[in-house]
């Protein structure tokens, strides 16, 4: 009952706010009948009239996680926007190893597993997508790269060990869009 | 023979090693993809497209990828519900009620090799019906003005929405949420940013694959946590798997008649594979009457389902290929490959890019028979596959996401809409409000803006021109009909529940 309100209340909010919001579009040069202000109106009508079903006649309430369960997501979505700053600054492997041995570590609860699923995860994936999909990745950033001594060098050799793995192949492959 | 010569311009395309390469690797992640719990066909086909886009493969090359993969997770989705009685993906609901009982009698050889034949009759039937009608419609498609397709697109959000809730308002609500945020950013018409908010960003509009990998994949992640990733232990034994001739001579007018009846829920917008596998489960029981025996584990309530589920699978593909219309939240983000390739769907596909077309119906044959080969004979590695643990899959697959959404654009500012979206989707599914209207809404919204204003413009702002013609009428009084009628039907349709142990 109270979450179907709640959310209704919160989306008729919103539904008044974007209809407040289409009022402020501007005409352009070309004349249409109705311009661009009509039709996101009539959306947030719309959707205004259904937060007000939602309000009125609210399905019984979902069973909601315990608390303990809300944190670990609320901690989960820390942790992935933690990870959305710090793939560009970092390049891929460092923030990967971390971010998914936390995932991980929430799901199993045991630390040896996650820190080898975070590292194998980190490794393997970067080699998938770097070398097989061939995919431009940044695996360690120019700035990160100094203070982590092995992974540059390995790198190096793994790619080289893909790029003659991929000489031996016959290329049937057809050239790309972007290909001159 | 129109129908022969384009055929042979669509296998001259798919039969290439390139290509039949893909189909296979495609089939192969696929059947994984339908397998694993939690990673249905739409999450697998959202979080591949943005690497497949990212990869530079060209359109025909791409699209049979995701296709296979589309074709595959179909497959798979039955081998979860057999052996562990969590559906694969939410069509193989159905499968479980007769598979997982026949798995326990310690026949689930023989339930998984049914189901893969039975698979395979629906989905050659659906592509046979895909190369009869297809063609046909995309004809009858040319009659379609701004008026018609507003109508259309209407049709398929009172259908979708009608049929995948429970409650109307909450359907309707996810459309409009779709549909505004489709209208963010830059105005076709007039070339001015709109309830952009001033945030630059904002102003190429939302990227419906960020959108559709966040409400997919991401929220699936929490789901998971929610969970604590449970259930994913085998109960019952896998032994020598042979085939069980008996059975399918059995179940052969069973397997007929359910992709019959799937290809035709298929065809319907909005419907999909879902409502394929019920109406197939539903009306065999109904025929085999109380001595049947469905819900114990016999041959037919795992044959019809299938076929059911691959061949409404297949018949979604008409609408969605012919009138760019998805059927089902899979079709749906197939249309979003076809958008990032920059192919229109719709009538003019057939005459303009007719070996996009036909080098995917042939590539769907193609896959159809690879499919058969691979979940015969070497169903035991996906058995295997199955077994992988959560704290590994799940890690993974997120990160696989981010690095296909990252790789789009190389803005941190995509991935955190990708999450807000995860918590969205969350919360959405939580409420029981269901999402795939909200990707269909971001999907259509700037064509259905445009097909309504491009109307005004034709009618000179009379409003009565939206129903000036008999087809745009009947969409009309289709589309109220797939709204309302539900509420009265809900009670009939009523969903069986999965068997409990």
């Amino acid at each position: 009952m109270a979450s179907d309100r709640i959310f209704g209340l919160v989306m008729l909010f919103a539904a008044a706010g974007y209809i407040f919001a289409a009022q402020q579009a501007q005409s352009g040069f070309m004349s249409d009948p109705i311009g661009p202000r009509a039709f996101p109106t009539l959306i947030g009508v719309v959707a205004a009239i259904c937060s007000l079903f939602m309000i009125l006649r609210p399905d019984p309430d979902p069973d909601w996680p315990a608390f303990r369960t809300l944190l670990s997501i609320a901690f989960a979505v820390v942790v992935l926007i933690a990870y959305a700053y710090s793939l560009k600054p970092l390049g891929f492997i460092i923030p990967t190893m971390f971010a998914a041995g936390l995932l991980s570590y929430q799901l199993s609860e045991r630390p040896l597993a996650a820190v080898l699923a975070g590292i194998g995860l980190a490794l393997g994936l970067f080699i998938l997508f770097k070398f097989v999909l061939d995919l431009g990745l940044v695996g360690i950033s120019e700035k990160a790269s100094p203070y982590v001594p092995f992974l540059q060098p390995m790198i190096d050799v793994v790619g080289s060990f893909f790029g003659w793995l991929g000489s031996l192949l016959p290329d049937f492959r057809p050239a790309r869009a972007g290909d001159t | 023979m129109d129908i022969i010569s384009n055929l042979a311009l669509g296998f001259s395309v798919a039969l290439s090693p390139f290509t039949l390469g893909l189909a296979v690797i495609g089939c192969f992640l696929g059947t994984i993809i339908g397998a694993l719990p939690g990673l249905g066909p739409s999450n697998g086909v959202a979080i591949l497209i943005p690497i497949t886009f990212t990869m530079g493969l060209d359109a025909t090359s791409a699209l049979v990828l995701m296709t296979a993969v589309y074709y595959g997770a179909m497959y798979g989705g039955r081998i979860s519900s057999i052996l562990l009685n969590i559906p694969g993906d939410e069509p193989a609901l159905m499968t479980t009620l007769d598979g997982y009982p026949m798995a326990k009698q310690g026949r689930a050889g023989d339930a998984l090799v049914l189901s893969g034949v039975a698979s395979f009759v629906g989905a050659l039937f659906a592509t046979i019906g895909l190369i009869l009608l297809a063609p046909f419609l995309a004809r009858l498609a040319y009659q379609f003005g701004p008026a018609e397709y507003f109508a259309l697109y209407l049709l398929a959000f009172c259908t979708l929405g009608g049929m995948a809730s429970n409650n109307q308002a909450k359907a309707a609500m996810a459309s409009c949420l779709g549909l505004a945020i489709a209208m963010i950013g830059v105005d076709d018409n007039s070339g001015l940013p709109r309830l952009t908010g001033g945030n630059l960003h904002l102003y190429d509009g939302i990227d419906f694959l960020v959108a559709i990998v966040g409400l997919f994949a991401v929220a699936e992640v929490f789901f998971f946590l929610e969970g604590h990733g449970r259930g994913s232990s085998i109960g019952v034994k896998l032994e020598k798997v042979r085939i069980p001739w008996a059975d399918i001579v059995a179940t052969k007018w069973t397997m007929l008649r359910a992709s019959g009846v799937g290809f035709v829920a298929g065809v319907l917008p909005g419907a999909g594979a879902s409502l394929g596998s019920f109406l197939a489960y539903m009306s065999e029981k109904s025929i085999a009457g109380e001595k049947g025996g469905f819900g114990t584990g016999v041959a037919k309530g795992v044959a019809a389902p299938e076929a059911g589920n691959n061949s409404a699978a297949g018949g979604a593909l008409v609408p969605m290929l012919t009138l760019g219309v998805p059927g089902s939240g899979t079709t749906a983000v197939l249309l979003a490959l076809l958008m990032t390739l920059n192919i229109t769907p719709g009538p003019t596909l057939f005459t303009d890019r007719p070996e996009v077309v036909w080098g995917l119906i042939a590539s769907l044959l193609i896959a159809n028979v690879v499919l058969l080969l691979m979940n015969v004979p070497m169903v035991k590695i996906f058995v295997k596959i199955l077994m992988v643990q959560p704290w590994i899959l799940l890690p993974g697959v997120t990160m696989i996401s981010f690095v296909g959404i990252y790789s789009l654009s190389g803005s941190y500012f995509d991935l955190l809409l990708m999450i807000g979206f995860g918590v969205l989707g969350y919360v959405l599914r939580k409420l029981d409000i269901p999402t795939v209207p909200v990707i269909l809404g971001i999907l259509l919204g700037g064509e259905m803006e445009g097909a309504i204003r491009n109307a005004m413009v034709l009618g000179n702002g009379d409003w009565t021109y939206l129903f000036s013609s008999p087809i745009a009428v009947g969409l009309w009084i289709a589309a109220i009909a797939g709204f309302v009628a539900p509420m009265f039907l809900r009670n009939i349709l009523a969903r069986p529940q999965a068997v409990e142990d």
